[in-house]
């Protein structure tokens, strides 16, 4: 769909990338939400994250989200970029970009994008730390 | 019939492996899956959820499995 570009990489995710895709002529408002890796989870020191994804239904999914934005808020263009593989503290893992002809819909599109995304998109994130692993929200 | 089961996150952890093959009954639902995937590897009880994807898609519970599925465990998700 022209309104929607959705990516999944295993290289750097750049800002400017998602903005070019929503920018245009119409929208006066452009909202961009961009997730970092944090050095620190209920107290302890984070050294690095690892993500996977199930991509082909990663990105159904990231479509599916994209498709309910357009519908529900008034916006125009949506961008969602997740990166997977291997990202230390301060890197890169998520950005999405929603444009709206003002910036009302495009705050709250933008917020909806990486809720929804946070919820059903089959991406799993695995935290390092000094004495183990573990996989994110995976128990109680 | 025999089945292919791919797995990602902890999922993959708790087989052991990518993929495994499992010889089930014909008529197999989704929640069958489960209770047999809960029998065989009864870690998946300690997990918050676990959903299966039938070729790239959530499935529910009553549906039917057929052996060509693309069949994959997703445990909690933590995207983003």
């Amino acid at each position: 769909m022209k309104n929607i570009d959705i990516q999944i990489k295993e290289t750097d995710l750049k800002v400017q990338e998602v903005l070019d895709f929503v920018t245009s002529e119409e929208s006066g408002g452009i909202d961009i939400f961009v997730g970092n890796v944090r050095n620190h989870t209920k107290g302890k020191t984070v050294r690095k994250l690892e993500f996977e994804a199930y991509k082909p239904m990663a990105i159904k999914e990231m479509a599916k989200i994209a498709d309910r934005a357009l519908q529900q808020f008034e916006i125009s263009k949506v961008s969602m970029h997740h990166r997977t593989g291997t990202l230390l503290p301060a890197h890169c893992a998520v950005i999405i970009a929603c444009a709206a002809d003002h910036r009302d819909a495009a705050f709250k599109a933008c917020r909806f994008c990486i809720d929804e995304l946070k919820k059903t998109v089959p991406i799993w994130k695995k935290e390092f730390f000094e004495d183990g692993a573990v996989w994110v929200a995976a128990h109680p | 019939m025999t089945i292919k089961i791919e797995a990602f996150g902890i999922a993959k952890d708790i087989l052991g492996a990518n993929i495994i093959q499992l010889e089930v009954e014909d008529e197999l639902t989704v929640k069958d899956l489960k209770i047999k995937l809960l029998d065989i590897y009864p870690a998946f009880s300690n997990l918050n959820s676990l959903a299966i994807a039938l070729n790239e898609a959530y499935a529910q519970d009553t549906q039917e499995i057929k052996e060509k599925d693309e069949i994959v465990l997703i445990p909690p998700v933590s995207g983003g």
